[in-house]
């Protein structure tokens, strides 16, 4: 059974989002990395890049799959975890622990219309 | 087979040589200036003739070809490659031929051209052929390019949609991607078949056309093949046809009477001439009288396409003549059907009916899961062939079921090869009942044992570094 | 009619296996085809021939094509084929194997590959290598829809006039359908001119470049300063090489190229009127991710053993479907087995000894062809190897044909109006001599 956080925003396409004042902290959820399985590389956007909400921003990849990640927000990308580039086997190891990128929020009210913990353990049916 | 560990770089030593070129008798040409010389060492490996002779055998070794073994692989149609073929295509009066010499020094490749072109049109119904495509993928690519030139010179700009079924080849929404096509899926129907109804809304004036295989990728003839083509016609598209599934139409159906008008077919896979690991093949590209025109305005390769892979094809239809060529379609579809009903009781077959030259499996009736013992999959299965010595069929595709095995004889495979197959793989499914941990390490006996796929990925090594 | 060798059934095998099946007839497994679709009578196709009447047969078409000694180059080199190259590649074990799709009965094809990959490296000063693509001029194409991907918000490519005509075409063909701008670059002087470059690359929208390492009148250019000027503007540098002479011609590492891209076939391939012939792509690292074609990786199996297998396969048109930006994947994996042989064969001594033959070989026929009075030079002072383009004082035709009628395919028209000449290590003193006499005799 897959770990769910409490307190995140979640999307239907498996992103989680943390709100810090104006900006998102997006990654993938455990359940997400689960269904991957090994995850090969992370396709990261660039600093600077914009990205809109239900848009695709990004992709997984594993050696039979690529999986696009889709932005639960818009803004502009204001940081991408590097560390992803050299160790993607990071969000199989801990898929909160490891964000992936940081968007500048240009419409914060759009985390109204994410999932919470209830509703999302709900769609994954656990 | 046997596992070898040499890489050629290895073999090199300082100052030995393979080479044998001739006295150079000119004066001494001017050197290039600094600037424009290589300043890197070039560094090629250094060895002997028979050093790379022993090297390439051993590494020969390590391979399993149609001249190995039975080759059940699905949609690539692998037949036997003909050997008088290879010789024909290596004939110094074709190999020695420069691109550029004009008409009157290469009559007979282009009587070759000239007579192919009528041989295909006759199979396929088809009115013209191009032969510059080098690959099926490619084919795709051009009769879509074809496709679109044909709604532009008519003015009609707006035809950027293709509509792709969900069973398709995965090179046809990519073929249509890189044609700047966008893609529409239509779904298939519980039965297998193109889901008419679902259709019918999608053919708007938007819409360039329809690529279809028929028989699909479930190896199922699509039996409303002239409602579609109606209404595809009505809506002002075209139908494209994926030749990769040719074969079982050899000297039966001609996608041409089925109201096809653009179509390529893979010379390296239903006209013999052999893969080699990957290329090189050859998919010429036929269209319809009324899209004649359009041939000529597109180049997707640099001179006349693969010639030689266009030889070998000539020479094998020259062999099958208005005699035998029905007897490759009906003996294609007579094999598959034999080994689908010999094997259905203990691999799931989602679809029943007659198939034509393949069919597809959704895994094991029996995966041996228990407890906490996972079961066999379709890749176990397929691993497992390997140590019977056969090649395994296609796996995971189509995407339309999870377990997916797809299964393809062709018809140069004989009774006991079908029925050795047939037990070996009964033999598998009970491995799996009993003890499923035995294919699940699979293969057991080839060169090398599954390799960490995920490492080559995360980490990719992807030359030599010395 | 001549019995067809191919198929094993016998009457009695046909029987067995529709009983099974439970049909009573072969036509019985097309009962689900439409009948209208069955095709009624004779196809128009010629009797079956036996094995010996093919053989007479392309006897008599090959008959009908001319032998001569080739003094053309044009994308289609002479280069001689040693005969380890069809002996190994003939092989049935490489010959009739598909794709390594199941690697542990592939590690042959898969570590000939990985060889071939690290090879062109080598010979391009880049750091990965596809397992090939369908042609030079196809490959050039992939560059170009590359260079877009990578550019993301660029659409335009440049193109060097200079470049090999069938090039232009194909790539400009792709561009077309693709949706990708393309600009030009003229070559006045007979090289990619700088200026026009970085006027081009001022306009803010080009997302690639692709010039010719030796260019179509076999001059070999000089790139100082385009990767910098590229780069600047954020585009890629693609260098279009014939891959033979990179054993002596600055590489497109050194010049700071991002992909380098061209034809195989001057690597020990037949003419063979035009194909197979093997396409080629090395890319920096940075943009292995984004490069189309099959690659093969080193890995271990279980046991811990040295393996290769297909990688990076996420990129792929069977994953990405209509996300893919190349749709290829039947390669000319056989032809880059030739490649491979052959540059372990030649190894470096021998690579740069049919380098060094060749342009002696053509410097000497261009002194040769001057001398006679009949050409006037085109670009004086320019450094080439075995190629090279003279203007001819007269309409050429009736020299062409002479030279045909004395075995030799020479003085090929371009479209500027030159006549373009390329000596191989396989042509001879006396055959150079013959040429020049020929002309002269005119």
């Amino acid at each position: 059974m897959s770990k769910i956080l409490e307190g995140l925003k979640y999307s239907e396409s498996h992103e989680w989002v943390k709100a810090e004042g104006d900006i998102a902290v997006v990654g993938v959820s455990d359940f997400a990395q689960e269904e991957m399985g090994d995850i090969t590389y992370v396709d990261l956007p660039e600093v600077d890049d914009e990205v809109t909400a239900g848009e695709e921003f990004g992709a997984l990849e594993s050696v039979k799959a690529s999986s696009d990640l889709i932005s639960p927000v818009s803004g502009t990308v204001v940081e991408v975890n590097a560390d992803l580039e050299d160790a993607p086997e990071k969000v199989n190891e801990d898929a909160f622990g490891n964000w992936i990128i940081k968007v500048k929020m240009s419409d914060p009210s759009e985390l109204d219309a994410l999932l919470d913990a209830a509703a999302y353990k709900a769609l994954i049916g656990e | 087979m046997k596992y070898y560990d040499k890489l050629v770089f290895e073999l090199s030593k300082e100052g030995r040589t393979g080479y044998s070129l001739p006295v150079n008798k000119f004066p001494q040409a001017p050197e290039l200036p600094v600037q424009l010389r290589r300043e890197s060492p070039l560094r090629l490996p250094q060895v002997s003739e028979p050093d790379v002779v022993r090297h390439y055998t051993n590494l020969s070794q390590m391979n399993f070809g149609v001249d190995t073994g039975f080759y059940p692989l699905g949609s690539c149609t692998m037949k036997y490659n003909p050997k008088i073929n290879e010789e024909m295509a290596a004939l110094q009066g074709f190999a020695g031929l420069h691109p550029l010499m004009h008409a009157g020094l290469t009559k007979g490749a282009l009587k070759v051209y000239q007579e192919m072109n009528k041989a295909l049109a006759a199979i396929t119904g088809m009115y013209a052929f191009t032969f510059d495509p080098c690959a099926g993928a490619h084919g795709e690519l051009t009769g879509l390019m074809i496709m679109r030139q044909y709604h532009m010179n008519r003015g009609d700009l707006k035809r950027t949609k293709v509509i792709v079924p969900d069973s398709a080849h995965g090179t046809n929404p990519a073929s249509a991607a890189v044609c700047g096509l966008e893609v529409v899926e239509v779904k298939s129907l519980e039965n297998g078949r193109i889901d008419v109804e679902a259709l019918k809304p999608l053919l708007t004036d938007e819409v360039a056309g329809i690529m279809m295989t028929n028989p699909n990728t479930l190896g199922l003839f699509e039996t409303q093949i002239k409602e579609i083509a109606a209404l595809v016609h009505a809506a002002g598209g075209l139908l494209y046809y994926d030749g990769a599934n040719m074969n079982p139409l050899m000297g039966v159906v001609r996608p041409g009477d089925m109201g096809f008008d653009i179509m390529h077919l893979n010379l390296h896979k239903t006209f013999s001439t052999p893969h080699g690991g990957g290329g090189p093949g050859s998919g010429p590209v036929g269209v319809a009288k009324h899209l004649e025109d359009c041939l000529g305005e597109i180049r997707v390769s640099g001179f006349h396409g693969n010639f030689g892979v266009i030889l070998r094809a000539y020479a094998y239809i020259l062999s099958l003549g208005n005699q035998h060529i029905r007897k490759v379609g009906q003996y294609s579809v007579l094999s598959a059907n034999y080994i689908k009903e010999c094997l259905k009781d203990v691999y799931k077959l989602p679809i029943e009916g007659v198939c034509k030259h393949e069919f597809v499996f959704d895994g094991l009736v029996n995966d041996g899961a228990h407890d906490d013992v996972p079961g066999a999959t379709t890749l176990d299965v397929a691993k497992r062939l390997l140590d019977y010595g056969f090649h395994a069929p296609t796996i995971y595709f189509p995407l339309l079921f999870h377990q997916a095995l797809m299964i393809e004889p062709t018809e140069t495979e004989s009774l006991e090869t079908l029925d050795s197959f047939i037990a070996v793989m009964r033999k598998i499914a009970a491995e799996a009942a009993e003890d499923p941990e035995i294919l699940r390490q699979a293969p057991h006996n080839a060169p090398i044992t599954r390799p960490d796929e995920t490492m080559a990925a995360r980490n990719p090594v992807l030359k030599y570094e010395w | 009619m001549a019995n067809l060798p191919y198929l094993p059934h016998t009457q009695e095998d046909i029987r067995v296996m529709l009983e099974k099946i439970g049909v009573k007839k072969l036509e019985d497994l097309y009962s689900d085809v439409p009948s209208e679709f069955l095709k009624k009578g004779a196809y128009a196709l010629p009797d079956a021939l036996s094995e010996q009447q093919i053989r007479d047969y392309f006897a008599s078409l090959e008959a009908m094509n001319a032998k001569l000694k080739v003094f053309v180059g044009a994308g289609a080199y002479d280069h001689y084929t040693p005969a380890v190259i069809p002996y190994i590649a003939s092989r049935s074990e490489f010959l009739t194997a598909y794709t390594p799709y199941q690697c542990e009965i592939s590690q042959g094809t898969l570590r000939y590959i990985f060889e071939y990959q690290s090879l062109m490296c080598e010979l391009t000063g880049l750091d990965v290598s596809n397992a090939s693509m369908y042609d030079g001029p196809t490959a050039a194409a992939e560059a170009m829809k590359m260079a877009v991907a990578c550019a993301r918000k660029k659409n335009r490519v440049l193109l060097s006039c200079a470049l090999l005509p069938p090039v232009i075409k194909v790539v400009e063909t792709y561009a077309k359908f693709h949706g990708v701008e393309i600009g030009y670059i003229p070559a006045p002087d007979g090289q990619t001119s700088p200026e026009a470059l970085k006027a081009e690359l001022a306009k803010d929208d080009v997302a690639g470049v692709i010039v010719p390492s030796v260019n179509r009148y076999g001059i070999v250019e000089d790139h100082t300063g385009f990767a910098d000027a590229i780069h600047a503007e954020k585009g890629l540098l693609v260098e279009y090489c014939d891959p033979s002479t990179l054993a002596v011609v600055k590489t497109p590492g050194e010049w700071g190229a991002d992909i380098a891209v061209g034809d195989g076939q001057s690597l020990g391939l037949p003419l063979c009127y035009g194909g197979p012939y093997v396409g080629f792509m090395t890319v920096k690292k940075e943009h292995m991710r984004k490069m189309p074609g099959r690659i093969v990786g080193q890995t271990v199996d279980k046991q811990g053993r040295r393996s290769f297998v297909l990688t990076l396969q996420a990129r792929e048109q069977h994953i990405k479907r209509e996300k893919a930006t190349s749709n290829i994947c039947s390669n000319e994996s056989l032809m880059a087995l030739w490649v491979t042989v052959y540059l372990s064969l030649m190894g470096p001594e021998g690579l740069k000894e049919v380098n060094r033959i060749s342009a002696d070989g053509a410097h000497y026929l261009y002194s040769e062809l001057l001398k006679t009075g009949q050409f006037e030079e085109v670009f004086p002072g320019k450094p080439f190897l075995k190629e090279f383009v003279l203007r001819p004082k007269q309409f050429p035709g009736l020299m062409q044909q002479r030279l045909e009628k004395a075995g030799l395919f020479a003085a090929l028209d371009t479209e500027e109006g030159y006549v373009s000449f390329c000596v191989t290590e396989k042509r001879t003193k006396e055959e150079i001599d013959l040429l020049v006499k020929t002309v002269k005799e005119g």
